[in-house]
């Protein structure tokens, strides 16, 4: 019994002893600040092989919590993407005063993303999302010097409040209707009565917040662009996966007898995303702005998956942001190496790049390539199942719609191709040097992007574990 | 033979290039990658004649097959017919030349020639699917790397020529995506299961309301990537801005990308579609063919002449292809081949004229066949065949497009052929124009010591020379090697 519970909540119990000894290491005297990164890193790892071992499928306290193979493998590739994080912003962290602070908040931050991940029902649902965004806001506040980044938490904490009121206004409509909380008595009780349909608009929302789909995208860019990189790179990586599994869980398995409800309204809103997402990030200079509307028009791309409510449309999806994990760090992790040397983030710094930074642009330019669906990048792949997934159904407005989204985003990404290879700049910027942490965790990801794609048990793997109808 | 070498084999070759150093080994490297690459696409033509002549008369030779993704039934597989073998033969000679033009090639030389073999592994992939992901995946390989050659080596409004053809070839690529998920959704193999196999795609068939809908998307992708009319802008601007051997790759290998899409994937696997829409494809080909000849002639720059005449020609394929007969198909296969030989020769020409004058203009250049007869003629040969001198490649493949065309008793498609044919005297304007004030006429002073045709220079042309003249003085080996596939392109159409 008592190896069952912890076998079932073997991630989560590992994230919360890391978290106690990072407090009694706290508590003690004052360590040498390399060190201390170095052990937190060595933590990470072991958490992330942990979690990869005696895997086991169950659940617990009355079904509040589940756990299974394929939220195993949610859980795991949110502990990959945490890692190299952490690992390319060792740089930021070495001088910064309260790294260890950081850690305490980011790993509350993914406890609470494991639970929303396991969770039956509304209300742990509920708390792990709770969880996961508190301590977000506090983290964008982290360049505690800087007026924006205080700016970037504030706008964080009251979109996310809003939203949760969203979210909380609507997890009780639908108690209302159900009278029940727990995700698999309520399935059969929903029949699409209006109060029902008005409830699920409302959750939606919630989402659709978290997520940063248009017309609830309004908060992201700033919200970005304030943030030191690392939070951001979080933001728009871990956070945004963990809501977005969570999101095709309920879709597929709880809301199912609404499908043709949501079908249309997913439809509205990926166009909408995708255009909106990808006309923004034509027009901006900074570059981590540029990032937060690709990651927007990204999401759309996602949301082409979800309508395919098949079992190609979960394993796109869970494909997609295995590959976007991937890519989008590795651009995060240039972003990042540049920002914490030069402190220089708008793109016309990268002028003249190549010439002084080979190794560096190679490695944008191949994570701009995945982004953009580029084969032979791993981003190839993932773009091309979505897109299959919507096509499915049929839809092939849809799918024409994304896929000439497809050559607008290749657009943005190729201008900033151009402006490190072709721009001439007289005084580009210096030599960056690159600490080894961050070089291992952009080798992660280049190798990642390259061969994800080819790596055939993978993708059969995330099918075998796909849910849909 | 073993088909995945001809991806392997660029694939080495293009990570040896990444850890050589300095130009002398790079180039080596490459150059020895792309001979044996042209070596072993002989090697192919001549197994192939064997196993034709031992008796073989499968439709698809070689077959190799590799699950990718299994769940969504993606595989790599691969197989060849002549059609397919005329491309790579066209590809390795192509590849070879723009590897032994480009050997001087000091600014980032080492980037310069990975890109070049990486684009030729696209194509080369292109050619051998069998499947319409692996034909989707290597189509769009063989996009970005132009993007970087014209937009870091180029010369004039590189940046914008870059973006614009990446832009457009990539939407090209977008409607073809949209097209090949149509038929994926579509085939039915048995048990309700989707394929993407081209082969069994083939054999069972798609239904004709799908074949009506996805035939444009299809059609109009790849022929944004052969400069189908109006989508051809890209043609001028990416051309004259490309270095040398980025233009003779553009010209020889990328538009014959679509053609070869076009034939294969629109029309072998719709037929149906390409009959409802033959009439917009002949209308569009007509004009590109006379658009392309008239715009040619207000052309004063040696590489927008080039461009602008390769619309026109390339208008042939297309109208080779709506013509929907047997010969005109084959003459659309062997326009590909020439069209492609020849462009490759007159950029080769352009480029190495460029380099000693530093002009391209007409109107500055002249009498250069005094200081550099070997240029010069190579220059002459590549305009002679575009102008359809018999004895070269260009005669040959116009003439079956023509004589194929001819067979359509349509009025309206035999006025097509008719306007088509005219537009060679407007080319034999064009090319005698330029040829003449530019190799002939007085000399400027100024061009008194320049030195003619280096040996790597003199062996580029050769190799395309061979080529053009193989295929123009004895024309039938090539329509042996294509005949069967064409065949069975039109039994499709007449629905046997």
């Amino acid at each position: 019994m008592l190896s069952n519970f912890f076998l079932l909540m073997k991630h989560e119990l590992i994230i919360a002893v890391i978290l106690f000894l990072l407090v009694i290491i706290k508590l003690g005297k004052e360590r040498d600040q390399a060190g201390l990164l170095s052990l937190v890193n060595v933590l990470l790892l072991i958490n992330l092989v942990a979690g990869l071992l005696f895997n086991k499928e169950g659940s617990l306290f009355n079904d509040m919590f589940r756990n299974s193979s394929l939220a195993a493998l949610q859980k795991n590739m949110l502990n990959l993407g945490t890692l190299i994080i952490s690992l390319q912003s060792y740089g930021w962290l070495k001088r910064h005063a309260h790294a260890l602070e950081f850690y305490m908040l980011l790993l509350s931050t993914l406890l609470g993303m494991f639970f929303m991940i396991s969770s039956g029902n509304l209300m742990m649902f509920y708390l792990g999302l709770e969880l996961s965004t508190i301590p977000l806001a506090a983290m964008a506040n982290f360049d505690l010097e800087k007026r924006r980044s205080s700016e970037a938490a504030m706008k964080f904490i009251i979109s996310s409040a809003f939203s949760s009121g969203l979210l909380l206004f609507g997890i009780s409509l639908v108690y209302g209707t159900t009278g029940t909380l727990n995700f698999a008595e309520m399935s059969p009780l929903l029949n699409g009565s209006p109060l029902q349909i008005f409830a699920f608009i409302l959750l939606v929302s919630g989402f659709a917040f978290k997520i940063s789909v248009v017309p609830f995208h309004l908060w992201t860019a700033d919200v970005y662009e304030g943030a030191p990189v690392a939070v951001t790179s979080y933001l728009s990586v871990i956070s945004k996966g963990a809501v977005l599994f969570v999101f095709v869980s309920v879709l597929y398995t709880v809301f199912k007898p609404l499908a043709g409800s949501w079908y249309n309204m997913l439809y509205l809103l990926s166009v909408l995303t995708i255009i909106i997402g990808n006309l923004f990030a034509i027009r901006q200079n900074n570059i981590k702005r540029f990032l937060a509307f690709s990651s927007i028009a990204q999401v759309g791309f996602i949301l082409v998956g979800i309508t395919g409510s098949s079992l190609e449309g979960s394993s796109s999806v869970i494909y997609f942001i295995l590959i976007y994990i991937f890519s989008n760090l590795a651009a995060f992790g240039v972003v990042s190496v540049v920002s914490d040397v030069t402190g220089r983030e708008a793109i016309s710094d990268y002028k003249g790049f190549y010439k002084t930074n080979p190794v560096l642009t190679w490695i944008l330019t191949i994570a701009l390539f995945s982004l953009a669906g580029v084969p032979p990048t791993a981003g190839f792949f993932g773009k091309l199942f979505l897109l299959m997934s919507g096509a499915g159904t049929g839809n092939y407005v849809l799918v024409t719609i994304a896929a000439l989204n497809m050559v607008i985003s290749l657009y943005y990404y190729l201008r900033i191709v151009k402006i490190m290879f072709m721009d001439e700049n007289e005084n580009p910027m210096a030599r960056v040097p690159i600490p080894v942490l961050p070089q291992l965790a952009m080798g992660i990801c280049i190798l990642g992007i390259i061969s994800t794609g080819f790596i055939r048990p993978l993708y059969d793997y995330i099918y075998s574990l796909g849910i849909g109808f | 033979m073993f088909l995945p070498t001809l991806i392997f084999v660029p694939s080495l070759t293009a990570l040896a290039v990444l850890v050589c150093k300095g130009l002398k080994q790079v180039r080596v490297v490459a150059l020895a990658g792309s001979l044996v690459q042209l070596v072993l696409s002989l090697l192919l033509f001549v197994q192939y004649r064997q196993e034709r002549n031992a008796g073989n008369d499968a439709q698809w030779l070689w077959e190799w097959d590799y699950t990718w993704f299994e769940p969504l039934h993606i595989n790599f597989r691969v197989g060849v017919d002549g059609i397919s073998i005329a491309m790579i033969l066209l590809t390795a000679f192509v590849v070879a030349a723009g590897v032994l033009v480009s050997w001087t090639m000091e600014k980032l030389s080492k980037e310069f020639f990975f890109l070049l073999i990486f684009l030729g592994m696209g194509a080369y992939g292109f050619f051998i699917s069998l499947d319409l992901f692996t034909l989707f995946f290597f189509l769009e390989v063989a996009v970005i790397p132009k993007f970087l050659l014209i937009g870091i080596w180029g010369s004039g409004k590189k940046e914008y020529s870059a973006m614009k053809l990446a832009l457009m070839l990539m939407g090209g690529s977008a409607l073809v995506l949209v097209g090949v998920l149509g038929i994926y959704f579509n085939s039915d193999i048995g048990n309700g299961q989707h394929s993407f196999d081209l082969v069994a795609i083939a054999q069972t068939g798609i239904s004709p309301q799908a074949q009506n809908i996805f035939f444009p998307f299809a059609f109009a992708g790849f022929g944004i990537f052969t400069a189908l009319f109006p989508f051809h802008t890209w043609v001028p601007d990416g051309h004259s801005s490309a270095p040398t051997a980025a233009s003779m790759f553009l010209a020889g290998i990328s538009m014959k990308l679509g053609g070869y899409g076009c034939l294969r994937v629109a029309t072998y696997l719709m037929p149906e579609g390409a009959q409802t829409y033959a009439w917009i494809i002949i209308l569009l080909a007509t004009i590109a063919i006379l658009y392309g000849a008239f715009a040619t002639m207000m052309q004063t720059d040696l590489k927008y002449i080039n461009a602008y005449s390769s619309v026109s020609h390339c208008g042939f394929v297309l109208l080779g292809i709506g013509m929907l007969t047997q010969i005109s198909i084959t003459g659309a296969v062997l326009q590909m081949v020439s069209h492609g030989l020849m462009t490759a020769l007159f950029f080769a020409a352009i480029g190495m004229i460029y380099e000693r004058t530093h002009t391209r203009m007409v109107a500055q250049l002249g009498g250069l066949l005094k200081v550099m007869p070997f240029i010069s003629t190579v220059f002459v040969i590549a305009g002679l065949c575009s102008l359809g001198l018999p004895g070269l490649s260009g005669f040959v493949a116009e003439m079956t497009v023509f004589v194929g065309s001819w067979q359509n008793a349509d009025t309206w498609y035999r006025v097509a052929t008719i306007l088509a044919c005219a537009s060679i005297v407007v080319t034999a304007v064009y090319i005698l124009r330029a040829t003449g004030k530019a190799i002939m006429g007085p000399m400027s002073n100024a061009y008194d010591n320049l030195a003619d045709a280096r040996w790597n220079e003199k062996l580029a042309a050769g190799i395309l020379v061979i080529g053009i003249l193989a295929m123009g003085i004895a024309p039938f080996w090539i329509q042996d090697l294509v005949k069967p596939g064409t065949e069975s392109i039109v039994q499709r159409l007449l629905g046997f």
